[in-house]
């Protein structure tokens, strides 16, 4: 058995177990929360550090395990881990953790929200380590329902019912227009398998027709690009995660919603490269609309979990420009941004979790001086708000400025510029709720602001932060590992695109020969 | 002539006559045993179905019954259909003042009909396996005889039935006189000739309508909210399962064995009546706030899923009907026996009733959750694999026929739609205002059998699809596509 079905089903066992025991054994229900989280991240660690694509399965996939599912349409229960995910995986269960340790903050209904919680963590991690494209929708609408009901019933504000149903319906027709992509891959590479490793096989062999490639990116572009918020069809998310409960927006933004981008370059561009060419340039303009617009539209933002929703909006353009540049380097980047923004995601709303938690609003004017009551706490916000304006140091100035290198190689200058100028608008927002909330006089009005009281508390705050640092001054420990798998990628893209050319160049010299022909009769 | 194919409806109509019998001597407080000795009777039937095979095919009656693996497929799943159906009368029948040991002859004999209808190999058959249901229902849908919304759901069941039985009888006098024989097998040679006669094409129209009745599709389905609220709600589970799926049973053997040339002809009509039975019955159901109401449109919507694998007129399309039926019935069977359980005293079934079932009766809030979660198609749950299967077969006719894209994405936005107001009845369970005094809520051993069986095989048929995929695949064989 794989390290990884460990991962994935000691969440599912937790969840079982909790909804076992009776309601009023809170403290029995956290342990098992925590135990089913903190052993899929040790086993994480393991896979991690074990992690050396020396010794690699089928396809280039480490700690493989495949179950056939359903035969009559070759769907098989796999997993598998290369360069691309195990970062991404490592991410999720550390992510994971820190969500349970914050959810110490659900008072009400304790079961039901650990039962719903842990529903959703073997769902994200079932995503990112499926290599059967059924099972990878499956895991990640898996966890749908459990997002709507932790909003509905645990959420906060006056809009919570519209953010709930905004969210899910949002979700619902992003997955589902990526489903239809998904079987149109299916039925027309003639393989008639979901097996992400045959598919591949098959497709480099006989690529589809360059037309219904560029249908089928179609439908995963838009389909995948709604569930990671894609410019115009971001709203969902500073709404949904602004009413959505601490725990479950770190999960969601933090991890779930990676799951388009990690779609996009697992499958999309590998599978039908001259599609992704043909919608290119679409991509690169709606990026910019994430970077730019959604930027600005944090900048006007007076409560934090808005801004902060807005903000990593935001970040997701530097991953779609990374996905648009299309070579090594820039792929390369949107990984390391993908697995940096969910440190930073998760850091940043379990932080405003925090605040929340103890003035019940988030509106920045309410706030100041804080870092003087909070010195802890206050500076682990700093540090989330420089990593998100992009600071040496931290992993996301690792991964933007490889994805602006990476852009740079193969985009219009004038995109890789407004990217770049994007950089600024990021800082202003950043540094202005350090200024508002932080500094300055502090406010009188209500019971001071209490820090962390122990190291418990402190705990998955600093996790994430050391991670951070971690990944941000060593990059070379994600980056090495990226780029062999990210080469394949790309090594696919580049056999599939000149298949096109050398395709053209062919039909060419034919139509001139016939025409000599012709002439000769 | 061989009797020994039928010997499943003869047995259930056994059973529906003994029922009947002891009925008379029976006293009045003892006529739920009744309930539980015919469920009883008809799980031992659906054993002894175990040792049949419709491998190969076996004729009988002058070739008009047929008993194939597509005809045991469906005789297994209305029998199971009714075992539970059972179960909800036994748990509603204390509202009928009088005539529980009737209404569950009633519900054998319906059954009786439905088995047959799997078997019609000849329009006779079809025609009087189709009245035997449709008439019993005549009397289950106004079975609460003093009440008024009962009553009018039985007269409007049985206008519209009795119009579309009309439909039905001209439909096949046309056929058979462009044709000279109502024999499905005689009729696939005959047909594939005649594929622009119009008068076997108006014929099969009318068939067709008379069917679409059965199954509540487009333009036929305005009797089913009307009827679904009115009826006694173990009717109305009947109705929404057991109904439609012979209806569907007796569509794709008529459209896929009896004309397959002609059906070729319809794909464009078979894509919009699917895309407008969705539409139609998913936009209904947003506004509605009778629980019971909204199953009916919901139930409309379904057909209009189930004709999208009509529609694919494939193989697969077919699998996939098979299989959504039965995630549909455990669904549906679920919601219903809940809708009894939780609304046993108030007097209208409205969402509203269920406002704080998960601190009044956790397990049914997680059932109906269940329910109404696999009726929304997500995973891991069966309406999800269902849901699934049917998008596949329309989107492989797509890429050969690129109007199916069009079909796809009506049910797209049909799925998106119907997530609202699936998760308002999970809104309500979980976090609605409470707008009366709680009840108790009392669970009899047989009804929390049932609800087991249907959340285990709810999950069951998410997560481990294969067995039923298998089966339906080898149903699916003797359509001969």
């Amino acid at each position: 058995m794989s390290i990884l079905t460990f991962i994935l089903f000691l969440p599912l066992l937790g969840a079982g177990l909790v909804a076992l025991l009776p309601k009023t054994a809170k403290g029995l229900i956290r342990a098992v929360a925590l135990a089913s989280t903190a052993l899929p991240l040790l086993c994480a660690i393991l896979a991690f550090l074990s992690f050396n694509g020396a010794e690699a399965g089928p396809g280039g996939y480490k700690f493989y395990q495949k179950v056939a599912w359903v035969t009559a349409l070759d769907i098989n229960y796999q997993v598998g881990a290369d360069g691309i995910n195990i970062g991404l995986i490592l991410m999720g269960s550390i992510v994971s953790f820190a969500a349970v340790c914050v959810a110490r903050s659900i008072q009400d209904r304790t079961k039901e929200f650990h039962f719903l919680m842990l529903i959703m963590i073997a769902g994200i991690m079932g995503t990112f380590m499926s290599i059967d494209i059924f099972f990878f929708y499956f895991f990640h609408e898996l966890a749908l329902v459990p997002t709507f009901i932790m909003i509905g019933v645990w959420g906060r504000g006056k809009n919570k019912d519209y953010a709930t149903y905004k969210m899910t319906l949002y979700l619902t027709l992003g997955a589902l227009v990526a489903l239809v992509g998904l079987v149109l891959l299916y039925v027309q590479s003639g393989a008639k398998t979901f097996d992400l490793i045959a598919l591949q096989e098959q497709l480099r062999d006989n690529p589809i027709s360059s037309d219904a490639q560029t249908t089928i990116f179609g439908f995963l572009l838009f389909g995948f690009g709604i569930l990671v918020s894609l410019w115009p069809f971001h709203t969902w998310a500073p709404v949904g995660y602004d009413a959505a409960p601490t725990a479950t927006a770190m999960l969601h933004a933090g991890v779930l919603k990676k799951f388009g981008i990690y779609g996009l370059i697992r499958i999309a561009l590998p599978l039908v490269p001259q599609g992704a060419q043909a919608w290119l340039e679409v991509l690169a303009w709606l990026c910019m609309g994430n970077i730019l617009y959604c930027g600005w539209v944090a900048m006007r933002q007076k409560n934090l979990n808005k801004l902060i929703g807005n903000s990593s909006v935001a970040h997701m353009g530097f991953v779609f420009l990374g996905i648009a540049s299309m070579n090594l380097i820039g792929i390369s980047g949107a990984v390391l941004v993908m697995i940096a923004h969910g440190f930073l995601a998760a850091l940043s709303f379990g932080l405003s979790g925090y605040l929340y938690d103890q003035k019940k609003t988030l509106d920045m004017d309410q706030y100041g001086g804080a870092l003087r009551q909070m010195p802890f706490m206050g500076t682990l916000l700093v540090m989330a708000m420089m990593a998100g304006c992009g600071l040496p140091g931290f992993a996301n100035f690792a991964g933007e400025i490889t994805v602006l290198f990476g852009a740079w190689k193969s985009l219009p200058w004038f995109v890789t510029g407004t990217a770049w100028g994007a950089l600024i608008i990021g800082a202003i927002y950043a540094l202005r709720a350090v200024r508002k909330m932080l500094h300055g006089p502090v406010a009188n009005d209500t019971p001071p602001l209490q820090d962390a009281a122990n190291y418990w508390i402190k705990l998955p705050y600093v996790l994430l932060v050391a991670s951070l640092l971690l990944f941000g001054i060593f990059p070379s420990l994600l980056t090495d590992k990226i780029r062999t798998s990210v080469a394949k990628v790309v090594k696919s893209i580049e056999a599939g695109t000149q298949d096109q050319e050398t395709n053209l160049a062919e039909e060419s010299v034919k139509t001139e020969l016939d025409i000599q022909l012709a002439g000769q009769d | 002539m061989n009797i020994a194919a039928s010997i499943l409806e003869i047995a259930v109509i056994g059973l529906g006559i003994a029922v009947m019998l002891a009925d008379l001597w029976l006293p009045r407080e003892k006529k739920i045993w009744l309930g539980y000795a015919a469920a009883a009777g008809l799980a031992l039937i659906l054993f002894g179905s175990f040792s049949m095979s419709g491998n190969p095919a076996t004729l009988a009656f002058g070739d008009m019954y047929i008993l194939d693996a597509f005809a045991l497929f469906f005789k297994r799943f209305f029998l199971i259909a009714a075992i539970l159906v059972m179960i909800v009368s036994i748990e509603y029948s204390p509202k009928f003042q009088t005539g529980k040991g009737e209404y569950f002859t009633l519900v054998l004999f319906a059954l009786a009909g439905m088995m047959f209808s799997a078997s019609a190999n000849h329009f006779a058959l079809l025609f009087v396996s189709m009245e035997l249901m449709t008439i019993t229902f005549y009397v289950l849908t106004s079975f609460l005889r003093n009440q008024l919304l009962s009553l009018e759901a039985g007269i409007k069941y049985l206008i519209l039935g009795a119009l579309s039985s009309g439909f039905l009888v001209y439909g096949i006098a046309l056929v058979y006189g462009t044709t000279s024989t109502m024999d499905f097998a005689t009729l696939r040679e005959k047909s594939a000739l005649m594929t622009d006669n119009p008068l076997l094409l108006v014929g099969l129209l009318m068939i067709i309508g008379g069917l679409g009745f059965k199954i509540a599709a487009f333009p036929f389905q305005f009797w089913a909210p009307d009827v679904y609220q009115g009826s006694p709600s173990s009717t109305t589970a009947f109705l929404a399962v057991g109904s439609k799926a012979a209806g569907f049973a007796l569509l794709m053997r008529l459209l896929f064995v009896a004309v397959p040339e002609i059906t070729l002809q319809w794909e464009k009509l078979l894509m919009v009546i699917a895309g407008i039975t969705i539409l139609y019955g998913n936009l209904c159901a947003l506004p509605q706030r009778n629980l019971k109401r909204l199953l009916g449109y919901s139930s409309i919507a379904n057909a209009g899923y189930l004709m999208m694998g009509i529609a694919a007129m494939s193989a697969s399309g077919s699998t996939a009907i098979l299989y959504y039926l039965y995630s549909y019935m455990f669904t549906v069977i679920a919601a219903f026996l809940i809708i009894i359980l939780v609304m046993k005293h108030t007097g209208a079934e409205d969402i509203v009733h269920l406002a704080k079932l998960h601190e009044r009766a956790p397990g049914l809030a997680g059932v109906m959750t269940l329910s109404m979660v696999s009726l929304a198609g997500i995973p891991p749950l069966a309406g999800f694999f269902g849901k699934f299967l049917l998008f596949e077969a329309v989107i492989e006719q797509a890429t050969v026929q690129s109007s199916y894209y069009l079909l796809a994405a009506v049910a797209i936005v049909g799925v998106v739609i119907s997530l609202y107001y699936y998760f308002g009845v999970i809104r309500t369970i979980y976090w609605g205002k409470q707008q009366m005094i709680p009840e108790d809520i009392q669970i009899s051993p047989a009804s929390k059998a049932a609800l087991w069986v249907c959340s285990v095989v709810i999950i069951y048929l998410g997560i481990m699809p294969e067995r039923l995929m298998q089966a339906a695949t080898a149903a699916v064989e003797s359509l001969k596509f």
